[in-house]
């Protein structure tokens, strides 16, 4: 078993240098090479980032600097679920903050961060652009959208469930 | 375009597909039309964003234009034997804008919503399928290029645009063909356009529409960018929320290239340009032409103080363009019908239309188009159709974490660059969020400072530090805790921070607090003074009780309440425990006979 999860590992970091080499000649390949390891793992793990840095010879510091300033990387790992919460204006006024605050009270978990057996994530988002169906949040890449705080436990059960 | 008699457009925009229905809707669609023997003769397209999000999932049917709102893959037989076996409208999915729901206004043309607008950047959404480029062509697409590719000298392209007075869509409206003239005149052996997709302005989402309804358009538009200052690259800077868009502009290109549109020599013109797409990651500041700049040289994207300015020397160290998505797609048709054309359309010194992004406490929400100059009135309550039940209009916020809110004293000024500036606002990229008489101003404000706070790169101090301390007494005010003296060191901060950051995230970020005290004075006041929030907003401000004249004790709120502070026999009044209510008005939500009061 366990060496099998290595065997994955090492694999997973194979990718992560093709994709840098791949990219290496793109003038500002940092950022696109980022998004692979973050499309990869769903989030930035160091093993992988000093896989980037000797690709790419940019230093640790740098790459840190970079993760760190962008909202869209994470150099933590997430939970099972994502669930984003728009706090764009449209969803705002419609109330999108109660439906935040719900949600971290029922999985009693801070913005940001992950639940303590690792299957929610809960994350304040900056407008998915769908104010249409405002207020709205999303788990992965489904939409949940015109929402009421008594949704909320609706959809988390739907999850809990999986 | 086919042989085809007749079509049926279904949505395809983000807002559409969320419900994960549409992909499955046209299926269906096809499916029926098979069944009833018309698979000949009529066509089921995915087309982009129609931009009437409210009421979407839209199928529109042409020739007629009769608009169906709603439509479920469960409705897909009716539909189609009514309107297409039948010949009748089928009444009970007719679009229902505006209150309006007659056989006259069920057609595109007689919507309010639609037919006062005025289409130029949004001119094929909704129209083509943004996934096949023949489609795009059938409708003039890249004879632009074409013509400016044989016919036409780069100056006298820059000469046009210039003469068509266009300027910026994206956030200042700085004149694009003075932009252009700018690189076009340095000597450079390398040159770049850059297109600014990163919309982020929470609440605007005009420029994912049209990247996902018209892909194509961005594409030409700077390949004649590029013919304009001699640049053979262009880059778009998208952010990397908008998958949908990302997707459609990688087969555009990819289909560009095919057709010989993109790459070498185009039109054996000699001139070659190619466009690779960047993601952003997340940052708002990088809307900031340096800043987006510093991100796609894949460094954080931090604002440099200008000048230089990019037309000078800006990615790598070259001239640089960058435009807006709207302000691009509005290109192809400058070049085709004309400068005097397009500056004949809006006011004095804004020129064209512009799209808004209609938002918040509104019946209609979606993407408008509209000549400048068009009065805030006309938008919302013509083609917005208002606020939704009934309530009153308080205040509309335009531009973003830039902007401010107009109150309704100025609703039938028209809206150009420059009016909205006057009023404290300014245009910004084009959201326009509607607020009611339930939205608490000083909350609002609160709501963008914290934005700006999140957002502001930490560069500069007064906006690192100067939002941080802004925010503070926001929050201060809101909980009930600040005095008079905090008002006036808000006022004293908004100042200072507009005067001295370095780029416009910091030198705007006061925007909707100096606004909002401007117009909504005795909001702040009445927070501060009176400990008390008019809208019921704050929550460490508002208490929820019961009227006991009104309550006919039918638990229902008691039932709702998450944390059981609602007790009361049955068809008893009822009573709220202060101590243990979370503010959260569940309970005056659900009371049928609005007995609990909020306040």
């Amino acid at each position: 078993m366990q060496a099998t999860e290595h065997h994955v590992c090492l694999e997973k970091l194979e990718r992560v240098r093709e994709s840098a080499r791949r990219l290496k000649s793109l003038r500002g390949a940092l950022i696109p090479v980022l998004h692979d390891v973050q499309d990869l793992y769903g989030y930035l793990p160091e093993e992988a980032l000093s896989v980037v840095s000797e690709e790419l010879q940019i230093s640790m510091a740098d790459i840190y600097g970079v993760a760190t300033f962008y909202s869209f990387f994470s150099l933590e790992p997430k939970g099972e679920h994502v669930i984003r919460v728009c706090l764009g204006t449209a969803c705002y006024v419609k109330g999108s903050q109660e439906i935040l605050d719900k949600l971290c009270e029922d999985l009693d978990v801070e913005v940001g961060k992950t639940t303590a057996d690792g299957r929610f994530t809960v994350e304040a988002m900056r407008c998915l652009g769908a104010c249409g169906l405002a207020p709205v949040l999303s788990v992965e890449n489904k939409v949940y959208g015109k929402l009421q705080v008594t949704d909320v436990s609706k959809i988390l059960e739907d999850y809990r469930s999986k | 375009m086919s042989n085809f008699e007749k079509r049926l457009v279904v949505c395809d925009g983000t807002d559409c597909d969320a419900p994960n229905a549409e992909k499955n809707l046209v299926r269906v669609l096809r499916r029926e039309v098979m069944k009833v023997g018309l698979a000949d003769t009529v066509e089921i397209v995915h087309v982009g964003c129609l931009s009437l999000c409210e009421f979407e999932p839209l199928v529109i049917s042409y020739p007629d234009g009769v608009v169906y709102s709603r439509v479920k893959a469960t409705d897909a037989g009716e539909l189609v034997r009514t309107h297409l076996v039948e010949h009748r409208t089928l009444e009970r999915l007719l679009a229902q804008t505006n209150g309006l729901r007659t056989e006259q206004a069920s057609s595109i043309d007689h919507i309010p919503f639609f037919s006062h607008q005025f289409r130029i950047a949004l001119r094929n959404c909704g129209i083509i399928d943004p996934e096949k480029i023949q489609e795009y062509i059938a409708r003039d697409g890249y004879q632009a290029l074409a013509k400016v590719l044989t016919e036409m000298t780069p100056a006298e392209v820059v000469a046009k645009i210039k003469g068509s007075e266009l300027r910026g869509r994206g956030g200042a409206g700085f004149p694009t063909g003075l932009k252009w003239e700018l690189a076009a005149r340095e000597e450079s052996s390398q040159k770049f356009i850059i297109c600014n997709a990163d919309e982020g302005d929470p609440g605007a989402f005009m420029d994912r529409s049209v990247l996902e309804s018209d892909p194509h358009s961005i594409l030409e538009a700077m390949a004649i960018a590029g013919f304009a200052l001699g640049a053979s690259q262009g880059f778009i800077y998208v952010r990397a929320e908008y998958p949908v868009a990302v997707e459609r502009l990688r087969l555009g290109i990819a289909q560009a290239h095919e057709y010989d549109l993109l790459g070498e020599n185009i039109f054996g013109s000699g001139f070659s340009f190619d466009i690779d797409i960047r993601l952003g990651a997340g940052a708002f500041v990088c809307g900031e032409e340096t800043a987006l700049m510093n991100s796609i040289e894949g460094r954080r994207g931090m604002p440099n103080p200008k000048p230089p300015f990019p037309a000078t020397s800006g990615l790598w160290q070259k001239p640089t363009v960058i435009n807006n998505v709207e302000t691009l797609a509005n290109i192809p048709p400058i070049i085709l019908r004309g400068a005097s054309w397009f500056s004949s359309i809006g006011t004095e010194r804004s020129k064209g239309t512009k799209v808004f992004a209609l938002g918040g406490k509104i019946n209609n929400v979606g993407l408008v188009e509209v000549p400048m100059g068009t009065t805030l009135r006309q938008v919302i309550f013509d083609i917005g159709g208002g606020i939704p039940k009934g309530k009153a209009f308080k205040a509309v916020q335009t531009g973003g974490p830039s902007g401010g809110c107009i109150p309704a004293q100025h609703l039938d000024v028209p809206i150009d660059y420059d009016s909205l500036t006057q009023l404290g606002s300014m245009m910004g990229s084009g959201g326009m969020i509607v607020m009611d008489e339930n939205t608490c101003m000083v909350d609002v404000a609160r709501f963008y400072l914290e934005f700006t706070k999140d957002e502001s790169c930490g560069k500069c101090s007064p906006c690192r530090i100067g939002t941080l301390r802004m925010l503070e007494i926001l929050d201060k005010i809101t909980r009930g805790k600040g005095s008079m003296e905090d008002l006036d060191n808000l006022r004293d901060l908004s100042e200072q921070i507009q005067v001295a950051s370095l780029c416009a995230l910091g030198q705007t970020a006061p925007n909707p607090v100096l606004s909002t005290m401007q117009y909504f004075w005795d909001e702040y006041v009445a927070h501060v003074v009176e400990k008390r929030c008019p809208a019921g907003v704050c929550k460490s401000l508002v208490r929820y009780t019961i009227n006991p004249d009104l309550c006919r004790g039918c638990g229902l709120c008691a039932r709702e309440c998450p944390v059981g502070a609602i007790s009361g026999e049955l068809k008893h009044v009822h009573v709220i425990h202060d101590d243990a209510c979370i503010r959260c008005g569940n309970c005056a939500e659900v009371c049928n006979v609005d007995a609990v009061l909020r306040g």
